[in-house]
């Protein structure tokens, strides 16, 4: 459309002036000519530009994806450096389980884990970024909850991460538990999430008044409870684990054994967009059923001859699953190669660095845990 | 006559145009490609576009257009009116369809219902009662208020401290000229979100944890959670504030005396100090014979836990207010200092000479001959700074002061997700607070203008 509104522009640009400018009348009747066959040719380019659209059903359905197709990179909007879950290195590369939920939307779509362009946002910023388009898929630990999923033009496609929120004390204090909190205490947090109400409902519950500290930037908020300005940092647990190890002495603080609230963290996107939201929703799905079936980055090309139904349809070998989503039939495959089931991503950003070493809830129904996905059938 | 038939074709394409868009929505909907929309409000464009060709078809029907006169033809004189026009609204269009059109196709519903709803998160600092229980629209007001501090606080101390500074800037003192311009150079050059960062971070950083303050005046106490002050509990405040009512009153009565006295028989009498003494005596009668009486609630040393203490009792003003309000003011007073060394400035060296020829004192040449006149150059700039000052407030979100912006551009927006109406509104209120400042500043700089009879 831009393409053929510049050519239509050019059309009156480059004639026009030199139309209202040229006093012999003859002269003009040549430019109006020239003004009307171009016009001419221009609706005929148009009308048949748009007569030999080809393109797949699917493709023409989603918006998103045709677009994401056409620039060749999945655009993701992450955190602006949480460790384990999206941080960058000094190089720029990013790391952590929600940037895999992106890196696997772009091996699924764009057959390359690489194609990916991160957006660091704010939780202030990450809901408009997505619902204004600038980003497509948002995976930055948003908890879903009711409000988010039904009120605001998103739609949460899954969890990848089973937590919920805790607090961070001083070792020195002596505080071992959330009983031991007193009037006055100060508890430093972020603006613009889930944990500003859980932990209005926390301490409202428990009836102790506090003084809620609340930044914009979640390194603002380290940076102030590290110095002694509160005597608290609560967020996810899992954030509390990631920032402990970017305090000035890790050791000194420790996390409290009570969670006070559920936070499922998940990718979200547009509404409105269901075949969009139904690759993104499979992508995470894939790689959590992966590791269900024990298919990993390293033995998924050998899988395509099991004997197991399932897994081959996982790994592409039979069935035609792709299809419903306008992608071709090893995307799965691309997805379990490229970036790894859930218990390799998790192993690699969580677990291997210190941040969580025990999965928790986050194992595999068949291990205890809470992980369980639809099957890809 | 060939023209004229073209003119009307092109006239009934854009009336055509113009109806169909109008009555069957966009015929062209399925051809944008992006979902930003942007095709809609330039589609709109083109029963524009289409008239205007008619137009200038019309024109050329009548009149044969030639590079002799079309200097003087009314195409040059409208043309430049017309795109500027064009221009203009096609902006508004384009940003209206846009949002409407992606509202509408991600099932987000325009409306300020959300206003009345619970807002179910607490605030760190208010001056008037809140709760989360509270609605939104009361979060809002709050948080207005905490802004309205922060840039009232802010404006008084840079208006002290710039007058101060920008008259030491003129000081003959070798010592007091120097440091006042270093300090201007300083704080003037200096980005003010820095600024605010260095008082959070490194100033109010390197104060003690509560366990280990001193007092400071005895009483109140300087930490890194705050300065702990002592609150006065008052018996019969009201006596009181009506006996300092009764003593201003009094001292303007003998303001008016003493200036009567002057101008008629010549003589002086200290009338500040008279002042001074009634300020003090009158209220402080009150609390021998009114039955008022002030008691301290003085903060005390609390126990959190094993390390963590704070003060309880009294009066906390979080350390954020301190660092925003010092960097606000610290920063915007140097702008006001440059007002006031203009102001002075520009005032005429025969003014300073004559009114020393006369045998006033240096003080009094300063209050009664330049100031009054220098006041009219102060002023108008001055208003800027302050409009300056009430905007940059907004900074406070860096460090968690609950202003405006944080509380109900932040958390509120969150919360609830209507960005356009909470963003429009928090423009509107910056917009209302800076109109209300000038407008005062307006009215004042019209009570000290000269009055030309």
């Amino acid at each position: 459309m831009s393409y053929s509104l510049s050519a239509l522009l050019n059309i009156f640009k480059n004639n026009l002036f030199e139309y209202l400018l040229t006093n012999k009348r003859t002269r003009r009747g040549i430019i109006m000519f020239k003004i009307i066959k171009q016009f001419t040719s221009f609706v005929a380019m148009v009308a048949v530009l748009f007569a030999f659209t080809t393109e797949t059903m699917a493709a023409k359905k989603s918006k998103t994806l045709k677009n994401t197709q056409k620039k060749g990179f999945v655009r993701c909007g992450v955190s602006q450096g949480l460790p384990g879950f999206s941080n960058a290195d000094a190089s720029g590369n990013w790391t952590g389980v929600d940037v895999d939920v992106c890196r696997a939307v772009a091996a699924a779509v764009l057959g390359d884990a690489n194609k990916v362009k991160f957006t660091p946002l704010s939780a202030k910023e990450r809901f408009t970024a997505l619902t204004s388009g600038e980003i497509d898929v948002l995976s930055r630990n948003t908890t879903w909850t009711l409000s988010r999923d039904a009120d605001i033009g998103l739609t949460f496609v899954g969890v990848n991460f089973y937590d919920g929120q805790g607090f961070m004390v001083r070792k020195s204090s002596g505080i071992t538990s959330t009983s031991q909190f007193k009037d006055g205490i100060s508890a430093c947090t972020n603006i613009g999430t889930t944990t500003e109400l859980n932990m209005r409902d926390f301490f409202n519950s428990k009836g102790i008044s506090y003084e809620p500290v609340a930044f914009e930037k979640a390194d603002e908020v380290v940076a102030a409870y590290d110095a002694g300005r509160c005597d608290t940092y609560t967020t996810d647990k899992s954030g509390l684990a990631a920032q402990r190890t970017k305090m000035s002495n890790p050791d000194e603080h420790i996390v409290l054994p009570e969670t006070i609230s559920k936070e499922p963290l998940g990718p979200v996107v547009r509404q409105g967009d269901s075949v969009w939201e139904d690759i993104v929703r499979w992508s995470l799905n894939t790689m959590i059923e992966a590791e269900e079936y024990g298919i990993t980055s390293a033995n998924a090309d050998s899988m395509k001859t099991s004997d197991n139904p399932a897994i081959k349809r996982l790994v592409g070998a039979e069935g035609e699953l792709g299809a419903a989503f306008g992608l071709d039939n090893e995307w799965s495959l691309r997805i379990i190669k490229q970036v790894g089931n859930y218990g390799e991503s998790y192993k690699r950003n969580i677990a291997d660095p210190g941040i969580l070493p025990d999965r928790g809830p986050n194992e595999l129904w068949t291990k205890g845990g809470i992980l369980y996905v639809p099957p890809a059938r | 006559m060939k023209f004229r038939i073209l003119a009307y074709l092109f006239f009934f394409v854009g009336i055509a145009d113009l109806f169909i868009k109008i009555f069957y929505g966009n015929i062209f909907s399925d051809l944008t490609e992006d979902y930003y929309e942007i095709a809609n409000p330039i589609l709109v464009f083109t029963p524009v576009l289409f008239f205007s060709i008619g137009g200038i078809f019309l024109k050329e029907s009548k009149v044969s257009l030639t590079l002799e006169n079309f200097g003087t033809s009314r195409i040059k004189y409208y043309s430049p009116q017309f795109i500027c026009l064009s221009v203009v609204v096609l902006i508004f269009l384009f940003f209206t369809f846009n949002a409407q059109m992606n509202m509408e196709n991600r099932g987000i519903d325009f409306g300020f219902g959300f206003l009345t709803q619970e807002a179910s998160f607490d605030m760190q600092f208010s001056l008037m009662d809140y709760d989360g229980q509270d609605p939104y629209w009361w979060a809002y007001v709050v948080a207005l208020l905490n802004t309205l501090l922060v840039a009232v606080l802010g404006i008084i101390f840079c208006t002290i401290i710039g007058v101060i500074v920008g008259i030491a800037r003129l000081s003959p003192n070798f010592l007091i000229r120097n440091s006042a311009a270093w300090y201007v150079e300083f704080f003037r050059n200096i980005p003010l979100l820095l600024q605010i960062f260095f008082w959070y971070y490194a100033a109010l950083r390197a104060l003690p944890l509560p366990q280990d303050a001193s007092p400071l005046f005895g009483v109140t106490y300087l930490t890194i959670k705050g300065y702990y002050m002592p609150a006065f509990i008052w018996n019969n405040l009201n006596i009181f504030l009506y006996s300092i009512l009764a003593a201003i009153i009094a001292i303007i009565f003998i303001r008016y005396y003493a200036n009567k006295l002057r101008d008629n028989e010549g003589k002086q009498i200290p009338v500040f100090y008279i002042s001074l003494i009634i300020l003090f005596i009158l209220p402080a009668l009150t609390f021998l014979a009114g039955g008022v009486s002030l008691n301290f609630e003085i903060p005390v040393l609390k126990q959190l836990s094993a390390t963590s203490f704070i003060y309880d009792g009294g009066i906390a003003v979080p350390p954020e207010l301190i660092a925003l309000t010092l960097a606000l003011s610290l920063y915007t007073a140097t702008f006001v200092a440059e007002c006031v060394r203009a102001g002075i400035q520009g005032i005429s060296k025969g003014q300073k000479e004559a009114a020393a020829s006369l045998g006033l004192t240096p003080n009094q040449v300063l209050k009664l001959v330049i100031m009054p006149q220098a006041l009219r150059i102060i002023i108008p700039p001055t208003t800027n700074q302050y409009l300056n000052l009430t905007k940059n407030s907004s900074l406070a979100a860096a460090i968690a002061y609950p202003d405006l912006v944080l509380v109900f551009a932040g958390t509120a927006l969150m919360q609830t997700g209507r960005a356009i109406e909470i963003v429009s509104i928090t423009m509107l209120t910056y917009l209302s607070i800076s109109l209300a400042i000038a407008a005062l500043m307006n009215w004042y700089n019209k009570l000290i203008e000269i009055k030309e009879k």
